[in-house]
């Protein structure tokens, strides 16, 4: 699989760790979000030491994931606007074997509008749209047409998805099929047993082979932490998928029997937090599936924020993989502007 | 602000907790409180304003006991005494259950006014304090319940003066009084003069749930109050505070025969080795440096790193520390709030400014003005600086590196504190070999700051003795039922003037290290029976000899390290030896001491097989606490114990005090009966032939007067027993207060079971596990 790493992975030579690259700029500040680009993760050759020395600690992991929404929380005006935050932040998704057109162009409206325009208009705040649509790949094509004209990608599963076990060579295909469709953003799979056999440089290998096909489309690397069996192994993988150049790491296809938790979040963004220490590159974070609750969103942000820094709560370097969270957001914000708790029929469908 | 501006900043905002139920309580006291004496408050008198230390504004006027207050309370708590402990457990479970119940009812209440009047986070009081204190009351309603049939041979000690802190105050509280009150005991207690508030509404429960009057008084007020407390006609004090207060109560104390509990203060290390997960190990330096401001006795205040990692342990540590918000304790979102009082900040600022050395490092956080002070850590600084060894008592963590285990173990240890250390690796093998080796009550594996009530907690060392919570907490307030016989008093050796008539003569020494020794002194002393006739001639020990005698002790570390098995098999050759001159023993006890001697050895043989057969069965438990995890309990020697043995049984008595102790592990130094010490002199013979290494057991014969303030005094014996018919408890407890060892007096030893008891620490050991 050597032949397909891609030049921008050669052209990096090794960095000490705990010194930023340096064709990387200085860390953006507040008063340029959200509009400067980061540079794009270029990877680094694998680095199995470090991998090595990963280690995460599960009983302290929980800990500091049960204590957090006891420390951090926001009220009135700041919950609205994280709430509204965590809209923009949504990868408003459907991944089912009935999707059709419609209900797709159904979806991607809602993309467009995702907050009633009344409720948006009390709050003083404009231009709310969901952070991308996630789609299959036969479902690109309609949804690209449906958001025409808007800023909001279209993000394809790829790669087999979910399980990731069709041949390899169409796993590659794959994604350049759905590029070639339109998608901006493309989720792949993970091999899992490469992980949970410790076979690290073809994992490696995979994700470099996956970057080098997404082009110029992000790519976000699914680990389906449900399935790697230890928060190690959690850690391990983040690492290898970031140095193999993922932009994103996400958590789950949705599918497994656990998706997004507290804790596998907590070891995914340490290790996006290292990654960026060691070689300057800001990877974004993805947790998908089970977060249904405002509540929930709110906490995830105060993760983010607490242990990421300010700078990954924008949609270019965090999304949230739902499809129900959305609803449950509406109603907390009309409840924020009219004091009455609120009912879903209210709101409009995705 | 707009909530457009917000959307673009994602700052937290304000998140303040009401204060409306809690200032209406005070309102609905006209904010002025008197004592809660015989079930009852008391007028309000003459006192002081409590405060809250984030505002400086007066919450409301405490009153300040008199002597005749505390008297009262006293009076109160001993006639409710025998009548609270006569209820059956079933009774007393139903009242801790109601306290526990209200408790929870009133959770909020609590949680706010703790938070109002001591300044800690809302957060730790609502999540840590006040559920923890339920926990405690609930644990030992089931404690009073099984007493009966668990404790069958023990009684509670009687009236209970409590004196506690202000870091914690509704939960040193509960920590005071639950196991008070469950094992049928009576208190007066006294909250800390910053922080009454919480024990003042906790009084006023009492009386709601209808608990019997007097047994449970609250008297307020300063230090003076608590000193009348520990004068006053308790059975038992009880401290929580700091080590210099702490050594007072033990002076006072002294030949009272007051019980004492103490649990003080403690520099306790923060161990990281290299394998570690650190961020999450960085994390746990946020839940006990920067947990209730730092103003915790077990605070991991001493971080020790492996050199490898220091740097970047170092470096995310910082990052960790700016995103610490202090402030307003009553937000939601603060994670440290203000200092109890501005003495303990001008305290705080005076240590660290008055430190030169290493580096410094403020968290880069905004600092309200007031009674704030900023999370700080000081790298760089070596075991001799003074704030590697000085309690802060503030936000304020020191730092040094270490490059093996052995060494990380050797750092952590050279403090004269032993409450709490935590250690974080992801090595089985290091963690179990690690822990037990640390000076501490309570040790946290990748953990830290984990209570509960059912492991106990407490230290070694100056950090106090006695634990508070699990079944070792109730032998802080339960005593034997039996009360040990008292051996007929011995005042003088028999006198004489025959001639010593062996046909070569015998130099009887002493024993140290292993080897026949005379006396530094140069002076012996002729020993005569009842008949006038000399029997021999023993070494006047003194001071050096007890500073060698010690030394050999100290040195014999191994004997601890050993398996209970060897140590059994040691006690039963000693058995042997001694077996084969069980005749020559008899004749010589009765010759010192005019009665046949057969019974008295045959009686010592069988306690040196009691205590091997103890010796590997002496078991610690594993404690039921709420996590997914276990908290061992280990029983771990005292270390070096000094014992004064009894007068009468010259060998029996000897054997008492030397076999549980051994058999536990401990290193001794025995001060031979003195009027009769010949039978101990002969003794080390059979040590001799019997593979007890050297300095495990150190046979010092002379005046029992005379040695035992030395023996009290010498900072490296960690326990003091003594069994003398010279009335010593006076000078030995305060003379003991130099290194706070723990002193046991009593006419004569106890059952083997008790004496183990004293010859064992009990050291926590909190092992969280999981994967996945």
């Amino acid at each position: 699989m050597r032949e397909t790493i891609a030049p921008w992975q050669v052209s990096i030579s090794p960095t000490a760790r705990g010194k930023p690259m340096p064709q990387t700029t200085a860390k953006p500040t507040i008063t340029q979000l959200p509009q400067v680009h980061l540079p794009r993760n270029a990877g680094m050759p694998l680095d199995l030491d470090w991998v090595a020395r990963a280690q995460a600690n599960t009983s302290a992991i929980e800990r500091r994931a049960k204590t957090l929404p006891g420390r951090r929380t926001v009220k009135k005006d700041y919950q609205a606007a994280w709430l509204l935050k965590a809209v923009t932040c949504i990868d408003l998704t459907t991944l089912s074997g009935d999707d059709t057109a419609g209900r797709v162009r159904r979806l991607c409206a809602k993309a467009r509008q995702p907050v009633r325009a009344d409720i948006l208009e009390r709050l003083g705040v404009e231009g709310i749209t969901t952070g991308a649509v996630c789609v299959y790949h036969d479902m690109i094509e309609p949804a690209r047409a449906a958001l025409a004209g808007s800023a909001i990608p279209v993000a394809a599963v790829s790669t087999g998805f979910p399980a990731g076990l069709s041949p390899f060579h169409l796993r590659v295909a794959e994604i350049e099929e759905s590029v070639k469709a339109g998608a901006r953003e493309i989720d792949i799979v993970i091999s899992r047993r490469h992980v949970l056999t410790q076979n690290w440089q073809a994992l490696y290998d995979e994700m470099s082979a996956f970057r080098a096909a997404c082009g110029d489309a992000h790519v976000k690397a699914i680990l389906a932490t449900g399935e790697l069996g230890s928060l190690r192994n959690v850690a391990r993988a983040s690492l290898i998928c970031m140095m193999a150049g993922a932009d994103f790491i996400k958590t789950s296809t949705g599918k497994e029997s656990v998706n997004a938790t507290l804790p596998v979040s907590l070891v995914m963004i340490r290790a996006i937090r290292d990654y960026c220490d060691a070689t300057g590159f800001h990877v974004g974070y993805k947790p998908a599936g089970g977060i249904s609750k405002a509540k929930d969103a709110v906490t995830y942000l105060a993760l983010i924020k607490e242990e990421l820094g300010d700078r990954w709560l924008q949609p270019d370097l965090f999304r949230f993989g739902a499809s129900s969270l959305l609803g449950d957001i509406e109603r907390q914000l009309e409840h924020h502007v009219t004091g009455a708790y609120s009912a879903s029929y209210r709101h409009p469908l995705g | 602000m707009t909530v457009k501006e917000h959307f673009d900043s994602m700052d937290y905002g304000p998140a303040p907790e009401s204060t409306t139920e809690a200032m209406a309580w005070l309102e609905g006291h006209k904010a002025r409180f008197g004592h809660f004496i015989d079930g009852a408050f008391t007028a309000p008198g003459k006192g002081f304003e409590t405060k809250n230390p984030a505002s400086g504004k007066t919450l409301a006027k405490i009153s300040q006991a008199r002597q005749k207050d505390v008297d009262a309370a006293v009076k109160a708590a001993r006639r409710a005494q025998p009548k609270w402990a006569a209820l059956s457990g079933f009774e007393r479970a139903k009242y801790l259950y109601a306290l526990a119940r209200a408790l929870q009812k009133h959770a909020r209440l609590f949680a706010v006014l703790e938070t109002l009047d001591n300044g800690k986070p809302i957060r730790e009081s609502r999540d840590i304090d006040i559920p923890l204190a339920q926990r405690h009351f609930y644990y030992h309603a089931g404690m009073a319940q099984l007493m009966a049939s668990e404790l069958p041979d023990r009684a509670p000690i009687g009236v209970c003066g409590q004196i506690i802190p202000w870091n914690f105050p509704l939960l040193m509280l509960a920590w005071k009084i639950a196991p008070a009150l469950a094992t049928g005991n009576t208190v007066v207690l006294k909250p800390a003069e910053y922080t009454s508030l919480t024990a003042l509404l906790f009084a006023e429960i009492c009386a709601r749930i209808g608990l019997p009057k007097g047994v449970v008084n609250i008297v307020t007020g300063d230090g003076a109050v608590g000193e009348w407390i520990v004068e006053a006609e308790v059975d038992k004090v009880a401290f929580t505070g700091s080590t210099e207060v702490g050594k007072r109560i033990r002076a006072a104390t002294a030949g009272s025969g007051k019980s004492l509990t103490l649990e003080l203060g403690g520099k306790s290390p923060y161990i990281v080795f290299d394998d570690a997960d650190i961020d999450s190990a960085v994390e746990g330096l946020v839940d006990t440096i920067w947990f209730n401001q730092g103003q915790v006795c077990c605070a991991g205040s001493r971080l020790l790193v492996h050199e490898g990692v220091a740097e970047v342990f170092h470096r995310k540590l910082k990052a960790r520390m700016d995103k610490i918000r202090i402030g307003d304790p009553l937000d939601k979102c603060i994670d440290v709030g203000a200092v109890v009082d501005p003495v303990q900040l001008e305290t705080i600022t005076r240590m660290v400014d008055g430190n030169s050395e290493g580096e410094t490092y403020k968290a880069a956080t905004p600092v309200p003005e007031g009674c704030f002070y900023p999370p700080t850590l000081i790298t760089g600084l070596s075991t001799s600086s003074a704030l590697m060894q000085e309690e802060i008592f503030g936000p304020v963590l020191v730092s040094t590196t270490f490059r093996t285990p052995a060494e990380a173990v050797a750092v952590a240890n050279n403090s004269r504190y032993g409450l709490a250390a935590t250690l974080w690796t992801e090595n089985l093998n290091l963690a179990l070999d690690v822990a037990p080796k640390l000076a501490a009550g309570v040790v946290w594996v990748n953990a830290t700051n984990l209570f509960d009530a059912a492991a106990g907690f407490g230290g070694v060392r100056e950090s106090g003795f006695g634990r508070e919570g699990g079944w070792e907490g109730l032998a802080a307030y339960t005593k034997p039922k039996a009360k040990p016989r008292a051996l007929k008093a011995v005042t003088t050796a028999f006198t004489g003037v025959h001639a010593l008539h062996d046909p070569i003569d015998r130099t009887a020494k002493l024993y140290i290290g292993g080897k026949q020794a005379r006396p530094d002194g140069g002076y012996t002393q002729t020993i005569y029976g009842p008949r006038g006739d000399a029997l021999g001639e023993v070494g006047l020990g003194n001071r050096k000899d007890i500073r060698n005698a010690v030394e050999a002790a100290r040195g014999a570390k191994g004997w601890s390290a050993t398996t209970g098995h060897l140590r059994a098999q040691i006690l039963y050759y000693i058995a042997e030896n001694l077996s084969v001159r069980a005749d020559e023993f008899a004749a010589r006890l009765k010759a010192m001491t005019g009665k046949p001697g057969r019974k008295e050895v045959d009686a010592a043989l069988e306690t040196l097989f009691t205590c091997a057969a103890w010796a590997d069965k002496y078991d610690g438990r594993i404690h039921d606490v709420p996590i997914r995890g276990v908290a061992l309990a280990m029983n771990a020697p005292v270390g070096v114990i000094g014992a004064l043995c009894p007068d009468r049984a010259p060998l029996k008595g000897l054997i008492e005090v030397m076999a549980p102790a051994i058999a536990m592990g401990n290193r001794t130094v025995l001060v031979a009966s003195e009027p009769f010490p010949l039978a101990a002199t002969d003794f080390y013979q059979v040590l001799e032939t019997s593979d007890v290494p050297g300095g495990v057991v150190n046979i010092v014969t002379g005046s029992h007067a005379e040695l035992a303030p030395h023996l009290a005094a010498h900072n490296d014996v960690d326990a003091l027993w003594s069994f003398s018919s010279t009335p010593l408890a006076g000078p030995i407890e305060s003379a003991s207060c130099g290194n706070l060892k723990r002193t046991h007096i009593a006419p004569a030893p106890g059952p083997v079971r008790d004496m183990l008891g004293h010859a064992t620490e009990i050291t926590n050991i909190w092992i969280p596990y999981g994967e996945g």
